[in-house]
This record gives C-alpha cells, structure tokens and sequence, in this order.
C-alpha cells in the first residue's frame, strides 16, 4: 500500500504522467518478440512428440539407445571437459600475471582474446586445415608429421580441442576478468606469499577459491560452445554431437528436433545455474 | 609467455598461412606450386562474388533489424514499471537464446515452418499457406538468424542501458524537453557507440554463422560459408583448396574492413561527446 502513496500526491507531474501513458508500442514490441521466441521452441516440441497423430514420448525416450548416439556425445563431451581444463590452465596463470605484474599488457590481451569473437570461425578452420596439411606434404617421416597426425586421431581429435580454445577465449577472459576485478588479488596473494606459499601453491589455495565463481562461469559458458560447435568439426572430418544431429536428420527427422529441444533445455539449465552462483555471490558479499 | 605463444601457434599462424597460400597455385598437370593471383582473381567474380554480395546483404539487413528489434525490446522491458520479474525472465532468456545457434536452431525452424513444419501445416488448414513464404530462401534464413541475434543484441545493450542515468531524463523533462528532443540530444548521442559497436558484432556473427545455413539450405543459396565448404570438399578440382583459402582470405579482410570502421566511428564519437 505504501508504494502507490507517491503516484497519488504528485498531480503537477504532468509531461511525466502523458509519456508513460503512451506505452502501447512497449506492449506490441513484448508480444511480437515473445511469439516469435516461443513458437518455434513450441512448435519443435509438439513436432517431436507425435507419431502419426498420437502423444509419445518415444522421440526422447529413444535418444540414448540411438545408432552413433553415445558415442558422438560422449566425444563431444570429454572434447568440451578437456577445453575447459586447458583454457583455464592457459588463462588464469595469465590474467593473474597481467593483473599483478604487468598491467601494461591488459589492453593488448584483451584484443587478442576479443579477435575469436569477430575472426569467422570457418576461415579460421581452412587456416589450420592448411597447417595440418603440412604434415604429409613438407614433414613427412619426421616426428613433427607424426606429432600432425596423433592430432588428429579420429576417436580423440586433440586438434578440435587446441582450436576450441581459442574460440571459447572470448567467454573465458570476459568471465574471468569479471572475477579479477571485482576482488582485491593484490593483498590476498602478497598475504599468502609473504606467509610463505609458492606460486603454485598460491594459485591452487587463494587464487581459484576466491574466483570460483568465474572459473565455474567460465566453464560453463565453454562447455555450452564445444557441445554445439559444427563448423569447424564437420571442415576438419571429425563426428561430434553437432555433425550426428545433421547425420540423423535425413532419416529420423523427429529425433533430430528432439535433440535439438534437448539441447535447448541443456544451455538453458547450464545458464540458470550459472546466475545461480552469482546471486549466491552477490548474496554472499553484501 | 604460454598465452602468446599458444595464440601464435592456434590463431596467428592459421591466418598467416591462410594469407600466404591463398596466393599459390597448383598446376593440373604437373602438380608445381607457383605464386599466383588466380584464385583471389577468381573468388571476386561470378558465382564468388554473388556469394560475396549475398553474405554481405544478408547479414547487414539482419544485422540492422536485429539491432532495431533487441533496442526497442531492452527498452521495453527496462522502462517497464514493477517489472522486475519480466526483466530477469528476458535477460535469461537472451542469454540462452545468444547461445542457442548452429544446428539445434535449424532444426528447431524446420519443425516450425519448414515443409513439414507444425506452423506450416496449421496456415494450411486454415487455408493461408505461408503466401510465398521459404524458409529454405534468404528470406528464411534471415528470419532464423534473428531468432539468435536479438538476444544478443540485448544481452550487450542492455549494460549501455542501465548506464543511462534516470537523472539525465529527469532534468531534460524539468527543462521540458520531449521525448524526442531526449533521445535526439541526451539518450541517442550517449548511446551512440555502443549501438554501433553491438551492431558491427551482429554483422560479424550474422556473416561467419556456417551451422544454421548448412543444415537449412545445403548450399542453394550463395553464401561465401557455404563455398568455402564447397571448394573444400571437391576433391574433383585441383586447387580448388586454394579457391577455398582465398575465399577464407576475403572474409577476414572483410570483417578487418569492418573493425577498423568500427573503431573509427568509435574514436570519432568518443572525440565528439567530450
């Protein structure tokens, strides 16, 4: 009752009162974008939950029994944990460093890590593709060549791991950097380094608890990113989860929107949990 | 330092040799490598250059309207009174739907109005069809691309937004100015460079999006994506590898031409809000 006191003693507000009366645009605007994001997220549940006019569920029920199913998830999978691991070890040991000691060089990592964002991520494969290329054509019979082709060992693809890196660096440095900032790392590390700890130490036992937040953030915004990458997996031969869903579609084309519904309920359920955390945090530090 | 060196070996060098062999040829008959403009004089003529004009179309349009769109719906729902619920609702969502590209987004539009679509088949009962209507055209493939570039339109503006102070408004209704005259001298001029910025990062992601385009339209319409694809897997054509790096080539220098617009226009701003 209290709120509506002020609307009701402030008659004079007139200009105020006449521009948020006209608000009508705000309310086509809300309803015209709603309908066209829930159709379609609607519609592909509808779609794969009929078979021949009938209600089943078998659409998503049949997902993990699917011929080429477990096994291209499960690779996409340990893909996206092995890009997690790697990006943070490239990148928090940086951010920390370029926090601490050589704040110069922010602006000039920032860049770089920003580049993936905009560079296309098809003409980056056809680079790498060419680089690989190298292998039988100028290294063959060297160790370097043999290096080439462990990469690109079909059951792991380590290459697709190297390159998802650096397309997952724009979410983890901004995810990251969210972290670093809003702590004081300064004084937490000289505390634990004048107390005698390592570096590696200090890194593991002060650094990754304070910024867990990020560091989880960070994980999560990748995982979502290797999980649904296509492009550079289907330029390269390898079978991911992405390149099974296309493979299916020709025959089972329910299934293949089953997935995708699935996959939308998966980033969905990744995100929520990620403002989870932050609303723990925000909770937490005020 | 690991982090150079790693974005040296990863971003860097692919490039590099993207700038380089682009340049090479193959012989047909011998197989010799020479230097040679062939393929960058080939990718900027026929069906190369269509692809060219039509990424480039494409993505500008989509890119404008989806700046148009995710402007007017952050507003909405930041001017919106008690409208906190609805706020946070939106922002999830958009960061979901940021993310929810490539190929689940395909198949998700193909169940809605693709040929066999649940939408398509209700407009046909009803007896309206989609009245011309693909979504396996151009058209089709824009009206897919926004479903992921509102959302990230509004996830990036809407910090720009809240960085609008509601004091700025308040004195210009004191002084009795109108809504227009607002956002004509107070709200566009502020807002200005983050607009544009977020509006170049559409054009980026609306221009290299492959997934979404390949799992719709195979290769029917002329986007660069798609010939690159193309000139990668015939294996018929001796040096069409090449035809496919130069065509890498002339995206990158494209999104360059539009970064170092982007920072001019940014710079000129900034100089002329000061």
């Amino acid at each position: 009752m209290t709120a509506t006191i002020p609307t009701t003693v402030a008659p004079e507000s007139a200009p105020r009162v006449r521009r948020r009366g006209n608000g009508a645009w705000r309310v086509v605007v809300l309803a015209v974008l709603g309908l066209y994001f829930l159709i379609p997220i609607a519609a592909s549940v509808w779609y794969s939950s009929r078979s021949n006019g009938e209600l089943t569920a078998e659409f998503y029920t049949g997902i993990p029994s699917a011929p080429g199913f477990a096994e291209a998830f499960g690779r996409s999978l340990t893909l996206a944990v092995l890009t997690v691991v790697i990006s943070l070890l490239l990148m928090l040991p940086t951010m920390v460093l370029i926090d601490l000691r050589l704040p110069r060089l922010r602006s000039t990592v920032e860049i770089l890590t920003l580049l993936p964002l905009v560079l296309p991520p098809i003409a980056l494969v056809v680079g790498v593709r060419s680089v690989l290329a190298w292998a039988p054509d100028y290294f063959y019979g060297t160790p370097l060549a043999d290096a080439f082709f462990a990469l690109q060992e079909p059951s792991l693809p380590w290459i697709l791991v190297l390159v998802y890196v650096v397309l997952a660096l724009p979410f983890v440095y901004r995810a990251l950097d969210a972290g670093i900032r809003s702590v004081d790392l300064k004084t937490l590390t000289e505390a634990a380094r004048s107390l005698g700890a390592s570096w590696p130490r200090v890194l593991v036992g002060v650094v990754l608890p304070v910024l867990r937040t990020s560091v989880l953030n960070a994980a999560f915004l990748t995982l979502a990113l290797v999980l649904g990458e296509y492009t550079i997996a289907v330029i390269l031969g390898f079978q991911t989860f992405p390149t099974w869903i296309v493979e299916i579609a020709g025959s089972q084309p329910q299934l293949s929107v089953s997935v995708s519904v699935l996959s939308l309920v998966v980033t969905w359920g990744l995100l929520l949990l990620i403002s989870a955390l932050d609303r723990r945090r925000a909770g937490k530090d005020s | 330092m690991p982090f150079f060196g790693y974005l040296a070996v990863f971003l860097l060098l692919p490039i590099g040799v993207l700038a380089v062999e682009a340049f090479r040829a193959t012989d047909p008959v011998t197989y010799q490598e020479s230097w040679s403009t062939d393929s960058i004089v080939a990718v900027t003529d026929g069906a190369y250059r269509r692809a060219y004009l039509g990424s480039l179309q494409l993505s500008a349009t989509t890119a404008l309207l989806a700046a148009v769109l995710g402007l007017a719906l952050a507003v909405a729902v930041l001017q919106a009174k008690r409208g906190r619920l609805l706020r946070r609702l939106v922002l999830t969502a958009s960061g979901v739907l940021a993310n929810f590209g490539g190929i689940p987004l395909a198949f998700a539009f193909i169940a809605t109005i693709g040929t066999s679509g649940v939408v398509t088949a209700l407009l046909g009962d009803l007896g309206v069809g989609l009245g011309g209507f693909s979504l396996y055209s151009m058209t089709g493939l824009g009206l897919v691309y926004l479903y992921f570039l509102v959302p990230l339109m509004v996830l990036t503006i809407v910090p720009a937004l809240e960085g609008l102070r509601p004091q700025w408004r308040e004195a210009s209704d004191n002084l009795g100015a109108s809504s227009w005259q607002y956002w004509r001298h107070v709200g566009g001029p502020v807002l200005a460079p983050p607009v544009i910025g977020a509006t170049m990062l559409l054009f980026a992601s609306a221009f290299a999006a492959y997934a979404t385009a390949r799992a719709l339209v195979g290769s029917s319409v002329p986007l660069v994506p798609l010939q690159i694809a193309d000139a990668l897997s015939s294996n018929v054509l001796v040096g069409s590898e090449n035809l496919g790096k130069a065509l890498a080539l002339g995206m990158v220098v494209l999104v360059g031409i539009v970064m170092v617009f982007y920072t001019w226009v940014q710079r000129r701003t900034q100089r002329w809000l000061q």
